[in-house]
């Protein structure tokens, strides 16, 4: 049998780990809810299997989402996971195929060239031996760019490289370690017994020149084996540990497991397949505009990791979801941030090191003063059925434009319409709930149903992408909620108000909410290519910007905001529109605190082009929803 | 002394630097933007706090012009500027080049784009109007609304742009307290039998006279003042204003009908103020106001040496305050022609 005690270090971290991982995973699978144990069944032996062995392949090695958004980081992590993937495949069936015999322990494949130096010299040997050479040197290639990036970020294209703590420090220099060890004892050993490849054999023979290359290789065997060693032993506590749990996550989304709005297995497996990579922190506008440096995903995911004090980083956040776009692993940042706000106010702090401890900690229930909410001093509204009606909300009470033009597009569209809000209302939830206060917001929620159902409305329309997305998701309508965008797009198309082309030359700001929140895209730039010139911006759809006005952010001063909404701002009307058009309130009032530029929402743009003469008066809209359900 | 100074802006400060410049005995070319000198005063009917008549200041500069031999070029611009050795060389729109040894910077402010606070409606609602078109309503005489109707309750919206970190203005513009109490008193001579509510965050009264006029206000004109900040305006049915404030001071949100609604539109850095520091090269602060090399002992120097600045282009003053510190202009440029080369 080949043994020497060099391969020690590493099979007990190789052990350690393989155990740990097993355990951990069981663990997770344990944890999971009953649906999603089933879902993650059905997702092992399904079609989701082959869909996950392909992305862990195309994102796990080959890192083809960093290489789309960048190439030179997206080559350094390619190089090392593939890199790394191809030497142990590569190397076990150099073992399989070279060594004494079959199914060989793992030791025998990373330290194969210790137990077989004279390998190498028939031609086929040399031809694999090149090919090893070529994957080491490739992997090193990827190790250079690495150490660089730490010093100098801009190597790999980046302005920011992320910070990291001292287990993290450890395991990466044992990382950057196993590679140039494996190919200093490589070269000794081929340098002494006067084998290897181009990489190895070159700088073997070289060293052999002047150095006694048998006695040193011998070191350096141990400083390899040391080195996986302790990458391995601290891999559960650094940020390696995306690396195993990544292939988890695979497995879990592609089986339909997703965040919600508690924390669980599938939250913990996420903030730790964060490979601290970096690329939201460029992302971000907070940082880039206002220079704040210490609150983004990365962090927050660290921070979770650590079980660090994180209310303020979880709090200071615009909530954009730009990050969530760019996050190469696909982690969906911006729903654990609001799980971490609404357990962060919450002071426990149970600390239990084995499981479940973040999930404790998270769900922690915020404890609330009882407050009996009553809205009595609001008019009472006019019992009188309606079809359609109209919740401006209260950020478009504040841009009166906005409210004046729904007003006088949904007059010339003649339906039947009641305005909802138009004497005060209350207000639709979302701002609470972006707080994490999801119980006070419920009452708001209970209030607005009572009023919708009794209005006998079959459509509700909104000019909030806030109020759009509350009204979509929290609560339980048996109306529809159109965003005015989509409306308006649905009226012109319907032929219920005629258009006059605007001889303007415009730009549209997809607004957070209302794109990355709920989808919708096209109908404001349908709406906009009907009635003006529409260009295109650097930033659009998913790639849009935020405002800087997002309710979400408490901790943000207005300096920084404005900072935010100005940068923004001269990115959009870099090319000198005549109006930059937005389809959000609060959008419409950043803007036009932070540009000369004219700001309108869509519905003024519209209302602007009204050709009123012209428009088809009909009271019965029951017709328009017809079609909408023929159509279907 | 055979000196020529350029005197950009012809507002109040503009035109007291140029008069008493040419009373020394040095060369001066005023450069105004508009038709005619004068600035924002043209539009005011009558001045705080003792509701003296603006045309008697209008009169007072406009003789100075007349009674001096300087050379004044209305609707005049400057696009170019250069500093060689001592020499300043503008030229204007017009495309004429102007030699000086000094220049002096008059650009005032302008008047917060009320607009931009879209919740109160300026520009929407048919009886939101500034405090600048009240006044131009004090000229005429007449204080009707849109309709032709005589409005009975007025509101008056104090810090309009001003201390309003949204619209990112964090300064206080000083004179809108004041120019409000003004106001409110007119509003009641005009019409005896008008409602008059001031909404305020704090009444700044650190002027002469100024909290005696306040006083007046409440006690003779019967003034309503109620500490708090207007959150938003809506036009109701019957073309009234609703407007929704919290009463600070009673503790509890506030909802009133109005006929009519004015806001006190703050100072902000002039256009023309924000062209001409790009084009020179001035410093401007934070509040984009331009920035004096020492704001105690220097507040007259820009960054430049040669160029001074004079009035409202550094910060919100009042009429007093803008002759005394374009006074201090002169001093600053005669003490530089004498010694500074």
């Amino acid at each position: 049998m080949q043994f020497d005690p060099f391969i020690i270090p590493f099979n007990i971290g190789l052990y350690f780990i393989l155990i740990y991982i097993v355990v951990r995973c069981v663990i997770w699978f344990l944890d999971l809810s009953r649906p999603d144990k089933l879902r993650l069944q059905r997702g092992f032996f399904g079609i989701a299997f082959t869909q996950s062995l392909k992305e862990i392949f195309m994102e796990s090695l080959i890192h083809r989402k960093i290489l789309k958004t960048n190439l030179r980081l997206g080559y350094m992590h390619m190089s090392l996971a593939f890199g790394w993937f191809l030497l142990i495949l590569f190397g076990t069936i150099e073992a399989d195929i070279f060594g004494a015999k079959h199914l060989n322990a793992p030791y025998k494949a990373i330290f194969f060239k210790f137990f077989n130096p004279e390998h190498g010299r028939s031609g086929f040997e040399a031809v694999y031996g090149f090919i090893m050479d070529l994957i080491l040197a490739f992997i090193l290639s990827g190790l250079l760019l690495a150490v660089t990036k730490r010093v100098y970020s801009k190597i790999v294209g980046m302005k920011k490289t992320t910070k990291l703590k001292l287990t993290d420090k450890i395991a990466l220099t044992s990382l950057w370690l196993i590679f140039p060890s494996r190919l200093l004892a490589e070269s000794f050993t081929s340098g002494a017994y006067g084998t290897g490849s181009f990489l190895t054999g070159t700088l073997g023979t070289w060293l052999a020149t002047f150095l006694p290359a048998r006695e040193m290789a011998y070191p350096f065997w141990w400083l390899y084996s040391t080195a996986l060693g302790t990458f391995f032993i601290l891999l559960p506590i650094s940020r390696y540990m995306h690396i195993p749990t990544e292939l988890f996550l695979i497995f879990m989304r592609n089986s339909g497991i997703r965040t919600g709005d508690k924390a669980g297995t599938y939250t913990e497996v996420q903030t730790y397949s964060c490979s601290s990579c970096g690329i939201c922190i460029d992302t971000c506008q907070l940082n880039y505009s206002a220079g704040i440096t210490n609150i983004q995903s990365a962090y927050l995911m660290k921070g979770i990791r650590n079980s660090y004090d994180i209310s303020e980083i979880a709090d200071n956040c615009l909530m954009c979801g730009r990050c969530d776009q760019k996050c190469p692993v696909g982690i969906e940042l911006s729903p654990i941030r609001m799980i971490q706000r609404r357990g962060s106010e919450a002071g426990t702090d149970i600390r239990n090191i084995f499981k479940g401890y973040l999930r404790s900690r998270q769900n922690a229930i915020t404890e609330t003063i009882p407050v009996s909410s009553n809205y009595k001093f609001l008019r009472e509204q006019d019992s009188e059925k309606t079809d359609v009606l109209y919740f401006a909300g209260c950020m478009t009470h504040l841009t009166p434009g906005i409210k004046n033009s729904m007003v006088k597009i949904l007059d010339a569209s003649g339906m039947k319409f009641r305005f909802m809000d138009e004497e005060g209302g209350v207000c639709c939830g979302r701002p609470l709930m972006l707080a994490g206060h999801d119980r006070e917001a419920r009452e708001l929620i209970n209030y607005n149903s009572q009023m919708i159902w009794k209005s006998g409305a079959h459509t509700l329309v909104t000019s909030c992408p806030i109020c759009y997305k509350v009204f979509k998701e929290s609560y339980y309508l048996d109306v529809e909620v159109l965003h005015h965008t989509q409306f308006i797009r649905r009226l012109i198309a319907d032929g219920y108000v005629k258009m006059n082309f605007l001889r303007k030359r415009v730009v549209y700001h997809s607004p957070c909410e209302l794109g990355r929140g709920s989808g919708i895209y096209d109908e404001p730039r349908e709406v906009l290519n009907h009635v003006s010139r529409l260009e295109k911006t650097s930033f659009e759809d998913a790639e849009s910007l935020c405002c800087g006005g997002s309710l979400a952010n408490m901790k943000i001063s207005s300096r920084d905001r404005l900072k935010i909404s100005a940068d923004a701002a001269k990115e959009l009307t870099r090319r000198n529109p005549d109006i930059l058009a937005t389809a959000c309130p609060l959008c419409k009032k950043s803007f036009a605190a932070a540009t000369q530029t004219r700001v309108a929402d869509i519905s003024e743009i519209v209302a602007e082009a009204l050709n009123v003469g012209h428009s088809k008066k009909v009271n019965d809209s029951r017709s328009i929803i017809l079609k909408e359900i023929a159509n279907i | 002394m055979n000196k020529h100074v350029i005197v950009i802006g012809g507002g109040v400060a503009g035109l007291e630097v140029a008069g008493q410049l040419s009373n020394m005995g040095i060369e001066v070319s005023l450069i105004e933007k508009e038709p005619k000198t004068g600035g924002h005063l043209n539009k005011w009917y009558k001045l705080f706090p003792d509701r003296r008549n603006s045309s008697e200041v209008q009169s007072y500069l406009a003789r100075i012009v007349h009674n001096n031999r300087i050379k004044l070029l209305t609707n005049t611009t400057i696009e170019k500027f250069k500093k060689g050795r001592g020499h300043f060389y503008v030229t204007t729109n017009n495309g004429e080049v102007l030699n000086a040894d000094a220049v002096i910077v008059a650009t005032g402010f302008d008047l917060f784009k009320s607009a931009r606070k879209e919740e109160y409606g300026y520009g929407i609602y048919d009886n939101v109007i500034t405090s600048a078109d009240l006044e131009e309503k004090f000229q005429k005489g007449d204080i009707i609304l849109k309709n032709g109707a005589v409005p009975e309750t007025i509101g008056i919206i104090h810090c309009v742009g001003s201390r309003d970190e949204k619209v990112g203005n964090f300064y206080c513009s000083k004179l809108c307290c004041v120019t409000a109490v003004k106001q409110a008193i007119e509003i009641r001579e005009f019409l005896p039998d008008s409602k008059v509510f001031c909404f305020y965050m704090d009444m700044r009264m650190g002027g002469a006279f100024y909290e005696e006029l306040y006083r007046e206000a409440q006690e003779k004109w019967g003034v309503s003042f109620i500490r708090g900040k207007v959150s938003e305006a809506s036009e109701t049915i019957d073309n009234k204003l609703t407007i929704k404030v919290e009463d600070t001071l009673a503790g509890r949100p506030l909802k009133m009908k109005l006929d009519m609604l004015v806001l006190m539109a703050g100072m902000e850095m002039s256009e023309g103020g924000v062209r001409v520091a790009g084009i020179g090269g001035l410093k401007t602060g934070e509040n984009r106001f331009f920035a004096a090399v020492d704001n105690h002992t220097g507040s007259n120097r820009s960054n430049i040496e040669g160029i001074f600045y004079a009035g409202t282009c550094t910060a919100p003053m009042n009429i007093t305050e803008t002759i005394s510190h374009a006074r201090a202009a002169v001093v600053e440029v005669i003490d530089y022609l004498k010694d500074g080369k």
